[in-house]
């Protein structure tokens, strides 16, 4: 085959009959904020930590609402907070990462 | 003067001396606590400071103007500094005039506690007594300066925006037997003196007063009763002072040779923290300072009341309140005594536990190249999403002709500040561990710093040897002197709004005045320097969404519109950003102000 120096992503299934969403549901009753997110990806655009580890918030509760596990994305968040002022829905996303911290122990 | 009683004693001193003897022994095993809770070497500095002859006298002069004479106080409010200054002062010279008064007559009693304070219930005059009668006159006139003050602190409960005071603390009970013990003391102590003038003797104050009494009140039966309700609210006020506000007083004695000693803030709860914490009078002063009192749900969230629950241990309060603050610093800027209202909530954030820690593995700053670039310029996170802040420093360094490097131009990493006002310390010390060797890899000796959050934390986090961090309004002012940047004034005028984290942060108030004022004209707010008001943006609160901050935007705008000028300026991104959302006029970074102002030196337009 010829290599155009790209490939396919891999196909990904979630079953969602069959994900671990306690952690979501967690962080949802640590911070309710989470639910209103509309995954528009503003906060993944202007994320410091983005070029480095792919970072976004809109990733990780993405990731927790699919039950994977999000903790090499947060290993790179620097809680520097431009996420939250693009945010259009005025999430409070460093809270949120805060509390995303307590719901895994 | 003789004695009346030849035993020299009467059961109305009791209880002012369970008073007197619980407050004395609470305050001697709190300083034995307050010590054995300090580290080892804090300890030491400690002791080591009070006999360096320097700091010994240092801490002898800001006790005598801080906690008796008010000065700092006076700066603030002429009224409010009259009013504690004649309370504390007057208090202190009476009980100064009652040992001097039993030393000088009855030398022989001096060694019981309750005789300087009852003098005049003790003795009787004699044909000598003319030699008393300084004393007796700087009694009554000392008497009659605390009565005045108590005159104004019952006034100021009513209306205290006489005394520039908006708002004021709601008492707590205790606080509240307090304050209404500490106001008859001296009512009843002018009462029970004028009863007994006319054996004890008096001055202008009681003599008057004693005559008046006996036309209508003709027997000395009242005398009695009058030194047992003084005796008692003295003994209620010192029983009360060490659950009230009032322990402020001893704690400030504390507060101030440790704060002298150079001892800096570790934890929230104990040590230094427990004395600045027991210091705070609970006047309010930072009610009316803080940035989120302009909302009504937010008037309990100042330090004030931060201070009230650290004493009283309510958790739950404690973590709302350290979580909601903007970290702005007014309230640390204004408050008399010097309560660390920011550090304090930084390290209540820092006690909390997390089960991950970011060990930031895959982050990494990205590497300067090795130009040879004297100057470095490190845009700082809020640059990527500010873009005209970089771009006017860069257009700016390149008509100056700088050899320099953006380090971050394509996407640097964070200061750490946020992580670190987070009360995330671990997490923080790693970020600055990956900048510092970024930055010193780089071989530049000038770190221009555009991000007063950055500056602030490069001045007060990093160590970075041979590297010089400059900010840069004085870096552009220096352009400017040198003849590398000329300047073409602007005939638009701006008002310059002062950034926490650099002025209260950092004590930068002039610099960028000057260079603003070089470039176009300039107006000053109400409100400025050490009382200017934050933006509402800051990244300090955990808990504030932005939509609740609006108000506080809207309220600082407000301020800066008093001033009537075309437009803001100002020396932050952050503060730059939030305004422009509420603005009615252009918000610009001195940079850009620069930026348009100038041109170089060889391209004369």
């Amino acid at each position: 085959m010829t290599d155009f120096g790209f490939t396919l992503s891999r196909s990904a299934t979630v079953d969602l009959d069959r994900v671990d969403r306690s952690r979501y549901e967690r962080l949802v009753a640590l911070a309710p904020d989470a639910r209103i997110c509309m995954n528009c990806g503003s906060c993944g655009a202007t994320c410091t930590a983005a070029p480095f580890s792919g970072m976004s918030l809109r990733k990780v509760l993405l990731g927790l609402q699919r039950g994977q596990d999000v903790r090499p994305l947060l290993d790179s968040c620097m809680l520097c907070g431009k996420c939250t002022m693009v945010c259009p829905r005025g999430i409070n996303t460093r809270r949120l990462i805060l509390s995303l911290s307590k719901v895994y122990d | 003067m003789i004695e009346r009683f030849s035993s020299g004693f009467h059961p109305f001193v009791l209880p002012f001396l369970v008073g007197m003897f619980f407050v004395l022994g609470y305050c001697l095993v709190g300083i034995f606590r307050i010590l054995a809770q300090l580290p080892r070497e804090d300890r030491l500095k400690f002791y080591l400071s009070l006999i360096t002859p320097k700091t010994a006298w240092k801490n002898i002069r800001d006790i005598f103007c801080d906690c008796l004479l008010h000065v700092k106080l006076w700066r603030r409010n002429r009224l409010l500094g009259y009013m504690h200054s004649s309370i504390a002062f007057g208090w202190f010279m009476i009980i100064l005039l009652g040992h001097i008064e039993v030393i000088l007559f009855l030398p022989e009693r001096i060694h019981l506690f309750y005789y300087p304070i009852f003098f005049n219930y003790f003795v009787a005059e004699t044909d000598s007594t003319i030699q008393g009668s300084l004393l007796f006159f700087l009694m009554d006139f000392f008497l009659l300066v605390i009565l005045s003050g108590i005159t104004l602190a019952i006034i100021k409960r009513v209306r205290s925006r006489l005394f520039g005071m908006r708002r004021t603390t709601r008492q707590s009970l205790t606080n509240q037997v307090g304050l209404y013990a500490l106001w008859a003391i001296f009512p009843l102590r002018l009462l029970a003196e004028s009863f007994t003038a006319h054996i004890s003797g008096g001055s202008f104050l009681t003599i008057p007063a004693n005559w008046v009494f006996r036309q209508f009140l003709g027997n000395d039966l009242n005398m009695l009763p009058t030194w047992w309700a003084y005796s008692i609210v003295l003994g209620v006020f010192m029983v009360v002072l060490p659950f009230s506000r009032y322990m402020h007083i001893p704690a400030e004695m504390m507060l101030i040779p440790l704060r002298n000693a150079g001892l800096k803030l570790r934890g929230a709860r104990k040590g230094f923290a427990r004395i600045q914490v027991l210091s705070c009078p609970s006047c309010g002063v930072c009610i009316d300072a803080c940035p989120m009192s302009v909302s009504k749900a937010n008037l309990k969230d100042c330090t004030v009341y931060l201070t009230r629950q650290l004493r009283r241990g309510n958790e739950r309060r404690i973590a709302e309140i350290s979580d909601k603050c903007l970290l702005c610093g007014k309230c640390e800027a204004l408050c008399q005594v010097g309560v660390e209202g920011p550090e304090l909530r930084i390290a209540l954030r820092s006690e909390r536990k997390y089960a991950l820690s970011p060990a930031f593995k895959e982050v990494h700053p990205a590497a300067p190249a090795a130009t040879g670039a004297k100057v470095l310029y490190y845009g700082g996170c809020m640059s990527q999403l500010v873009p005209s802040l970089g771009r006017s420093v860069v257009s700016i360094l390149e008509k100056a002709g700088v050899d320099y490097q953006w380090m971050d131009r394509d996407g640097g990493i964070c200061c750490g500040r946020p992580m670190l006002t987070a009360g995330r310390l671990e997490e923080a010390e790693r970020i600055v561990k990956k900048n510092t060797e970024a930055i010193l890899a780089s071989g530049a000796e000038v770190l221009l710093v555009s991000c007063p959050i950055c500056y602030r934390m490069f001045r007060e986090k990093y160590t970075l040897p041979g590297v010089k961090v400059v900010h840069y309004a004085a870096y552009f002012q220096q352009l400017l002197s040198e003849g590398a940047l000329v300047a073409e004034r602007s005939d638009l005028c701006y008002v310059y709004h002062d950034p926490c984290e650099l002025g209260r942060g950092c004590g930068i108030y002039e610099e960028p005045r000057r260079l603003l004022g070089q470039l176009s004209g300039i107006a000053e707010a109400p409100k400025s320097r050490q009382e200017s008001i934050c933006c509402g943006g800051s990244l300090g609160s955990l808990s504030l969404s932005f939509a609740q901050r609006e108000k506080m935007t809207r309220a600082a705008l407000d301020n800066l519109y008093a001033s009537k000028a075309d437009a803001i300026a100002t020396a932050c991104p952050l503060c730059q950003w939030t305004f422009s959302r509420y603005a009615d006029r252009p918000v610009r970074d001195i940079a850009e102000v620069v930026d348009a102002c100038t041109h170089g030196k060889q391209n004369n337009p």
